[in-house]
Order: C-alpha cells, then sequence, then structure tokens
C-alpha cells in the first residue's frame, strides 16, 4: 500500500484536507492550486456526481504526471454538458470524438505522442458506464489486449442519463429506468444480466484494474497516483452517482456512493495484473435496504406494495461481494486508530 | 484570433456561464454554539481554547481559556465538568475529556509562568468586593480588567473561600490554589482579610464605593435535632473541612458517620480516611441514584474505602452506639421512614446536610430581597436598584465553584454597565449545535484518554491529589478528539466536495466562501460539512 500514515487528527484521514496536515498528506482537492481540470459554468445537473468524479480524478492525474496529460472523452454526459459550444468547462488538452471509440482514439493519441517523443506526456481516456460498458466495449477491450499506454477512466452512473435515463449494462437489477419500468412481477431492471466491468478488465490481465467511488477522495487519488506511474493499459471503474436517474436528493451524491460501499454492493478494491492486492474494507457495515431506500428508483421495492423478496435477493448480491472480496474485516475499527 | 473553417464563434470558458442562477436555495456558513460553551456555567468558549490547543498552541489556548475564567487550574480539578455531559462526541465513542485539558493548559500556565492580561484604564470607579471564593475573585479579575478599582475583603485568614476551606487538598492542592489567586491578585488588588463585614450599607458608604458585590458563600453547616449523649462528638462537615484546612483537624475516632448524601458528605468521608478513621460510613436517606453527590466522587470513595448505608437516618447517637433507621422510598422517590433500626458502632458524626449563608449584612439593605435564605437578583445579578450585586452561593443557584465563577463574571459585565451609566445589549446566542447536524463518518474513533488516579492504597493515608494530570502528548490527543460542533475547523470537505468549484478557500484561518455565481444549490457540501457550520436557506425570489 502506498497510503501515508496519517496521525490521529480531529476526522483522521476521512476528510479532504486539514489544517493541522502537511501539505504532503493533504488531498489534491485541498490545494488551493489544484488544477480544476473541469471549471465552473459548466452544465450538469445539481449535485452531479460525475462532475466531481472527472474533477477528483483528472486533478489528480494532472499533479502526477506536472500538467502533462491529454484526455479523450467519448460521447456522454461528461461530454454534453462541459462543451456546450462554443464554451469548454475543460482546462486541459481534451478531445472528443464518438461515442464508442474513445478507446480507440487515446490509443492513436497515445501512438502519436510515441511518435513525437513526447514521452512525459501521458493519456487519460474517460467515458460513462453506457460508452464503457455497451458502445465502446470492443474498442476498449481491444485497448486492453493491446496494452496500451492509456488510463481509462469509466464513471459509472448506471445508465444513460443525459438521453433520459435508459437502461445500460451498469444498470443495478431491480431498478428502474426509461426503459426497464417498475411494471408487472419483476419491476425495474432484470437480475442475472450486465456486465461487470471491472473483473472483466482484470480478465484481460492488464497492469492495473481498480475501483472507487466519489465518497473516498484518498483511495481514489491514490489509486489515480499508482495508475500513473504504470505504463500500459490501466482502468479506473468510479461510481459517480447520479441524482436525476437515481433519484436521488442533489446534496445525498457522496452519501449515496458511501452506501453504496459500506453495504457491499460496490466493491472498492484494486488489482494488478489480474489478481486482486488491496481491497477497501467497510467502516460501518449497512443493509441493502438503507442504500435502495434513499432512491426513487427503486421506490417500487418499499411504500404500500413492498417487494422484501426482491431486497433479499439485492443484499445476496452484496453478501456476495462481501464473501468474494472479504469486504467485512472483524479488526476494521482498531485499524483506524493511529498514534 | 483566426476563426477556423465552418466556426462563427470563438471559443471561451464555460465560466461565462453563471449557473448561479438556477438556485433555490443558498449555502451560507454559520457559526453554531457548541453544546460544551453552551453547557459552561462560566461561560467558556471551550470549543475555541480547544481549537487552539489543537494545533499545539497551548499559550494561545490559555489566553482564549482565561478571557473567560482565571482559574483554569483550579476549575481543570473541582469542576464537575457540565460540559462533558453535553458533548456531542458522547454519541461516538465518549466525551473530550475537556476537563482534563484545562487542568493541562491551567497547569503549563503556572509553571510558565504566563500573565493574566493587565488591567483596563483605570476607569475611577470603587467597588468593593465580599468574599474571596470563586464569585469574589472572578469578579475581582473581570472588574480589574475593565479597569475599576478593587477592594477585595473576606474574613478568613487566606484567600479562596471554599475553595481552601471546603475543598480538600487531595482535589485541589494548595500550591495551585496559591498560584492562581496571585495572579489575580497580581493584577492590583486591594485586599484585607481577616474583615468581617457587618453591615453592607454602612461598609459602602464609608468606603465611597460605587457599587458592591455579595459574595459570601454558604458558610454555616446545617444542623439538625438528633438526640445525642455527647453534642461535643457531632459536628459539622464544613467546620471539619474548615478545619482540617486550617492544620488544626479535630480528633474524630476511628469510626465516623457522615450524614449526607452530597459532595460535601463525601469530601468529608474521604477526609476522615485520610485522617485516620478505620471506618468512614456515609448515611443517606435516599439511595444512590438519587444522591447529590457526583458518580465520580462516589467512585472515587469507594475505591479508598469509604462504606455508604443508602436509605438510612441516623435516629439516635448515643455513647458508641448509633442507631439508624430503615426507609424506603414512596411512589413520588421521596424517602419515608419504615421503622425498623439498626444500630452501628460510631465515634462521631459528621453533618453534611447542606449549608446556609449568613446574610446578617444585609439587615439595612432595604431595598435587597432576601428570600428562603438566597438574595433574589436579576439577570445582571444586581440586588434590588442599589448597586448592590450578589453572586455564587448566596443567590439562587447551582452552588458549585464553576457557577460561581461564572457569577462573578456576569456580575463583572453588570457592576460596569451600572457604575458607567450603560445599558448592555444582551448579545444574540447561536443556535445550537445539535448532533444531528454532525457528519461523524469523518471523525476517526478516538477512546479518550484517562487521567492516572493514586494507587488507591496511598491516597487513603495521605493528602497528595488523587488524579494525576494529562502530560502534553495525550492532552494533544484529547484536545484533538474535538469535533468542533458547529464551528469551521478548515478540513476542506467543502472547498473539495462542490462539483462546481464554487468554494472559495481563502486560506490558512480564513476559512471558505462561497462563489454564488456558480453554485447550483445542491447542498452536498452541507451535507458533507463535518461540524454542521453551513446551512442552507432560501433565496429571495
Amino acid at each position: 500500500m502506498t497510503t501515508q500514515p496519517v496521525h490521529f487528527y480531529q476526522i483522521g484521514s476521512f476528510a479532504v484536507g486539514n489544517r493541522l496536515l502537511s501539505d504532503g498528506e493533504r488531498t489534491v482537492q485541498s490545494n488551493l492550486d489544484r488544477a480544476n481540470s473541469i471549471d465552473s459554468g459548466h452544465r450538469a445537473c445539481q449535485g452531479c456526481g460525475e462532475a466531481l468524479g472527472a474533477r477528483y480524478a483528472l486533478d489528480a492525474a494532472m499533479r502526477a504526471t506536472n500538467g502533462q496529460i491529454v484526455a479523450v472523452n467519448a460521447t456522454g454526459c461528461l461530454e454534453v454538458f462541459s462543451t456546450p459550444y462554443p464554451e469548454t468547462s475543460w482546462r486541459i488538452p481534451w478531445l472528443h470524438s464518438l461515442f464508442g471509440n474513445a478507446p480507440a482514439v487515446a490509443t492513436g493519441v497515445a501512438a502519436a505522442l510515441r511518435v513525437k517523443g513526447k514521452k512525459d506526456v501521458r493519456v487519460v481516456a474517460q467515458a460513462g458506464d453506457g460508452g464503457t460498458v455497451d458502445i465502446g466495449f470492443g474498442c476498449l477491450s481491444g485497448m486492453f489486449e493491446r496494452n496500451d499506454d492509456v488510463l481509462f477512466i469509466c464513471y459509472d452512473n448506471e445508465g444513460y442519463m443525459n438521453t433520459g435515463v435508459q437502461r445500460s449494462a451498469a444498470t443495478p437489477p431491480a431498478a428502474r429506468t426509461a426503459t426497464t419500468e417498475a411494471v408487472g412481477p419483476e419491476p425495474g431492471n432484470t437480475f442475472g444480466q450486465g456486465k461487470d466491468l471491472p473483473r472483466i478488465a482484470m480478465a484481460h490481465d492488464i497492469p492495473y484494474v481498480a475501483t472507487a467511488t466519489v465518497a473516498d477522495l484518498h483511495d481514489l487519488e491514490r489509486k489515480v497516483e499508482r495508475a500513473m506511474e504504470i505504463h500500459g493499459a490501466r482502468y479506473l471503474h468510479v461510481l459517480v452517482p447520479c441524482p436525476l436517474g437515481w433519484g436521488s436528493a442533489s446534496n445525498e451524491t457522496i452519501h449515496v456512493a458511501r452506501l453504496a460501499k459500506e453495504s457491499g454492493l460496490f466493491p472498492v478494491f484494486e488489482a494488478e495484473g489480474g489478481v486482486v492486492t488491496s481491497v477497501s474494507k467497510i467502516r460501518r457495515q449497512v443493509p441493502v435496504e438503507d442504500y435502495l431506500s434513499i432512491q426513487r428508483r427503486y421506490a417500487h421495492l418499499f411504500g404500500k406494495h413492498p417487494r422484501p423478496d426482491v431486497v433479499a435477493r439485492i443484499q445476496a448480491m452484496a453478501d456476495q461481494n462481501i464473501a468474494r472480496y472479504g469486504l467485512v474485516d472483524e479488526q476494521a475499527d482498531s485499524k483506524e486508530m493511529a498514534q | 484570433m483566426e476563426i477556423p473553417f465552418a466556426i462563427t464563434l470563438d471559443v471561451g470558458t464555460s465560466r461565462a456561464n453563471h449557473t448561479g442562477s438556477w438556485r433555490v436555495e443558498r449555502p451560507v456558513y454559520v457559526d453554531r454554539m457548541p453544546p460544551c460553551n453552551n453547557a459552561c456555567p462560566a461561560g467558556e468558549n471551550i470549543q475555541g481554547w480547544l481549537y487552539e490547543a489543537e494545533s499545539g498552541n497551548y499559550e494561545g489556548a490559555w489566553r482564549k481559556l482565561v478571557e473567560e475564567n482565571p482559574i483554569p487550574a483550579i476549575m481543570g480539578r473541582v469542576c464537575f465538568h457540565p460540559c462533558e455531559t453535553a458533548c456531542n462526541r458522547v454519541q461516538v465513542d465518549e466525551a473530550v475529556g475537556i476537563n482534563a485539558v484545562e487542568r493541562f493548559l491551567g497547569d503549563l500556565a503556572i509553571e510558565k509562568g504566563w500573565v493574566l492580561p493587565d488591567a483596563g484604564p483605570d476607569t475611577g470607579k470603587r467597588i468593593l468586593v465580599v468574599g474571596a471564593g470563586p464569585a469574589g475573585l472572578s469578579a475581582t479579575y473581570h472588574l480589574r480588567r475593565l479597569g475599576h478599582h478593587v477592594r477585595l475583603v473576606d474574613s478568613a485568614r487566606r484567600l479562596g473561600g471554599m475553595m481552601r476551606y471546603g475543598i480538600p487538598s487531595y482535589r485541589l492542592p494548595r500550591d495551585v490554589l496559591d498560584a492562581e489567586i496571585a495572579r489575580i491578585v497580581a493584577m492590583g488588588v486591594d485586599v484585607e482579610l481577616g474583615h468581617v463585614v457587618h453591615d453592607i450599607e454602612q461598609e459602602r458608604s464609608e468606603g465611597g464605593f460605587d457599587a458592591v458585590f455579595l459574595a459570601v458563600g454558604a458558610q454555616l453547616g446545617k444542623r439538625v435535632n438528633i438526640p445525642a449523649g455527647d453534642s461535643s462528638r457531632v459536628i459539622d462537615a464544613v467546620s471539619f473541612l474548615h478545619q482540617v484546612a486550617d492544620e488544626d483537624p479535630p480528633l474524630l475516632g476511628r469510626r465516623v458517620v457522615i450524614y449526607g448524601g452530597g459532595d460535601t458528605a463525601f469530601d468529608a468521608a474521604r477526609t476522615a480516611r485520610r485522617l485516620g478513621a478505620t471506618d468512614a460510613v456515609v448515611v443517606y436517606r435516599r439511595n444512590r441514584e438519587r444522591m447529590g453527590a457526583s458518580g465520580e466522587e462516589l467512585e472515587q470513595a469507594l475505591g479508598e474505602g469509604v462504606t455508604v448505608r443508602w436509605l438510612s437516618t441516623v435516629n439516635k447517637f448515643d455513647g458508641d452506639r448509633m442507631v439508624l433507621e430503615i426507609m424506603r422510598l414512596n411512589d413520588e422517590g421521596f424517602p419515608e421512614p419504615t421503622g425498623e433500626f439498626e444500630e452501628l458502632d460510631a465515634d462521631s458524626l459528621v453533618l453534611a446536610l447542606g449549608q446556609d449563608t449568613d446574610l446578617s449584612l444585609l439587615d439595612r439593605a432595604s431595598d435587597v430581597k432576601v428570600e428562603d435564605g438566597v438574595v433574589e437578583v436579576m439577570e445582571s445579578m444586581m440586588a434590588g436598584a442599589s448597586g448592590i450585586f450578589a453572586g455564587g452561593d448566596a443567590v439562587p443557584a447551582d452552588r458549585t465553584a464553576t457557577v460561581a465563577v461564572g457569577h462573578g463574571k456576569k456580575a463583572a459585565h453588570g457592576i460596569d454597565d451600572f457604575v458607567m451609566g450603560r445599558t448592555s445589549v444582551p448579545k444574540e446566542r447561536h443556535e445550537l449545535a445539535t448532533f444531528d447536524r454532525l457528519n461523524t463518518w469523518y471523525y476517526a474513533d478516538a477512546p479518550r484518554t484517562k487521567r492516572p488516579e493514586l494507587e488507591k492504597i496511598r491516597r487513603q493515608t495521605n493528602f497528595e491529589e488523587v488524579i494525576g494530570g494529562l502530560n502534553e502528548g495525550n492532552a494533544l490527543f484529547e484536545a484533538r478528539r474535538c469535533l468542533s460542533c458547529g464551528n469551521c475547523f478548515e478540513c476542506d470537505n467543502c472547498f473539495g466536495v462542490c462539483p462546481d468549484n464554487a468554494v472559495i478557500k481563502l486560506g490558512p484561518s480564513q476559512r471558505y466562501q462561497f462563489d454564488y455565481d456558480f453554485c447550483k444549490g445542491c447542498g452536498i457540501c452541507v451535507k458533507e460539512c463535518p461540524c454542521g457550520a453551513i446551512e442552507m436557506v432560501p433565496e429571495r425570489i
């Protein structure tokens, strides 16, 4: 682990910064001179998790490379809300081509930089879950297979939100979307379908695969930093709650992401060469109900006609993650106490 | 700029798009009243001085502390710390050891010789303070800071009041007491000891005083009529503790019974143990849940071999036999006799049944109202409209040193307004920083640092201090356990979590401000603020 041990201060290492910590121990986001790779004035919804996740990840990449990055963007919310003609929110070199070809464009940029001998300039590609798990999947798998020197970041908000909340292969079971309505005996998205892209990426045996959420900034930044130390194909999957598509309150974005991790539904881990090397343990475990019930996309599981059977199936998914990744650690509490 | 083919507009930054116009609610930074500050009878800004202590700025912390309370080393020992009872951290793990940190700062100040702020510029006003206990000393300090001349008189031979004559030295070492009192006297106070005031009006007019502060305390131990063969073996706890403090302890024998259930009863019992009593038995007519003493005091007493007879009264004390009557609590929780009796061997009886105030000096002060043995006062601590102020045990309130310190401060400001001919506007109180406003996810779990206690066996026989202090390492740790409820401590969370970069960080100790041009009003900053120092307010539309 590359984490810096943080002495016990008021809030340990969980907050963005702390007046009592040295600069080196604070997050990139706590610094006055952070890159702000994506600037104010973008048109993301109130409380957008993706806008936040993109700034977190790219600012960390900017620091790790001394500002030498080129970003390639697939079509999606992030692209649309950041660049309505003729405005741009990007304060870094940024390219957009098509919905499905971001991995291939990134491969091309990396190749061009290699030809030009610019070894210090690194390439980051980014897309939403639609551009990653569905439309860009073929290009991405090829990029992994060729081990091209690109960090590919998927901001996963579990659906096509920009076009009106349609299902993607990353939409979780039972969630209501415009194309998986909450009707019939099996309301919402079906169980047993969809793609677990972090595990698919690991199956390519690429050098680095990691997951993160916007709820743990220290962890996310550390993973970006680690990824930028490695050359070759790298994949980072960041859970970014979508207040619009999930039906969560705009102020709950970070809270919802935290519950996704604390319930076990979204395992946070990293893997090198296809092998899991570390997992973020659950700190204060919650039942999946705590996570589901604050999102209107699951409203049909609660209320007048509750579906405890469906909630139980979702809990089983969380339990399976907990077992698969070893997310619960009996000693978790004592580890937190530094000093 | 040359525009490429088929492009009609120059590229520009999205900062031209003021997304703040989307907002219907806006976040604003607030300071809320931390529950510790709210609960402190002395009105200390506890969160404020812990904030300084957290960064290791102990002198700054002490300076902030003594703005309200000039005797932190004393309070760090004798205060019953309602701040810790109120502390929000109780609901996370355990309360912050505020009292222990206060003592650490107080002791450090004595060790380093830090001096109190200078007296204020002379106002020419003369104030008489009667009684040099916690209320009188606190008032003296604040009056001197306001620039008034103070004459401090006390009937005892030394300064300190009940802190010296009521609190045993194993709880409050006399060198600490002396050091903190000396620091106040050094501000320039006209002290007269062994001086009994018989008539306050006469004393006031003869001395030409503009105002008077009465802090005479409650020095008279209450007596009850208990049939006793030899009255010389019955003593009240106040006199007992006073004589011990004067190093002239009465001979109580080996088997001492203490009648009462307050802190004074346990102080007397523990003192009796130290003077050589083999049996120190506290007899109390109610049960443990209803006793007046603090749980901490009881635990320490029990640990020192003091025993307690709950639900008992002293019926008769004859020779070396004492008869106790067993009580029971009725439905209202009041004790009532059962008619059953028990006998107990005893050499002496100490009565700790409460104290009364000697207010005969007010007999000629016609506009001062005395009711139930205490002086009625207004919000400013003034008794009647006469420039006579009162505080401490002499007015209706909890009789603790901390309350007295608070009274002294309040009275000093009341006196200042009175003699300067001002009416003060009461300060607006911030809304309370309740636990539900905190986001405790961000606080690391950390157990409280316990102060070391003297080995039980050692403290039965001597008057050494029982509770030890913190050292610099664990005092810092303890200070940093503070959640800073309701007051920004610059964790950068709001700055970090804003999806719209609409929080401007102003730099060390400057906090933050919102950029309302771009804030969309999502409220994440409010939700993720650990200490609840931001709130959403509706926009005027």
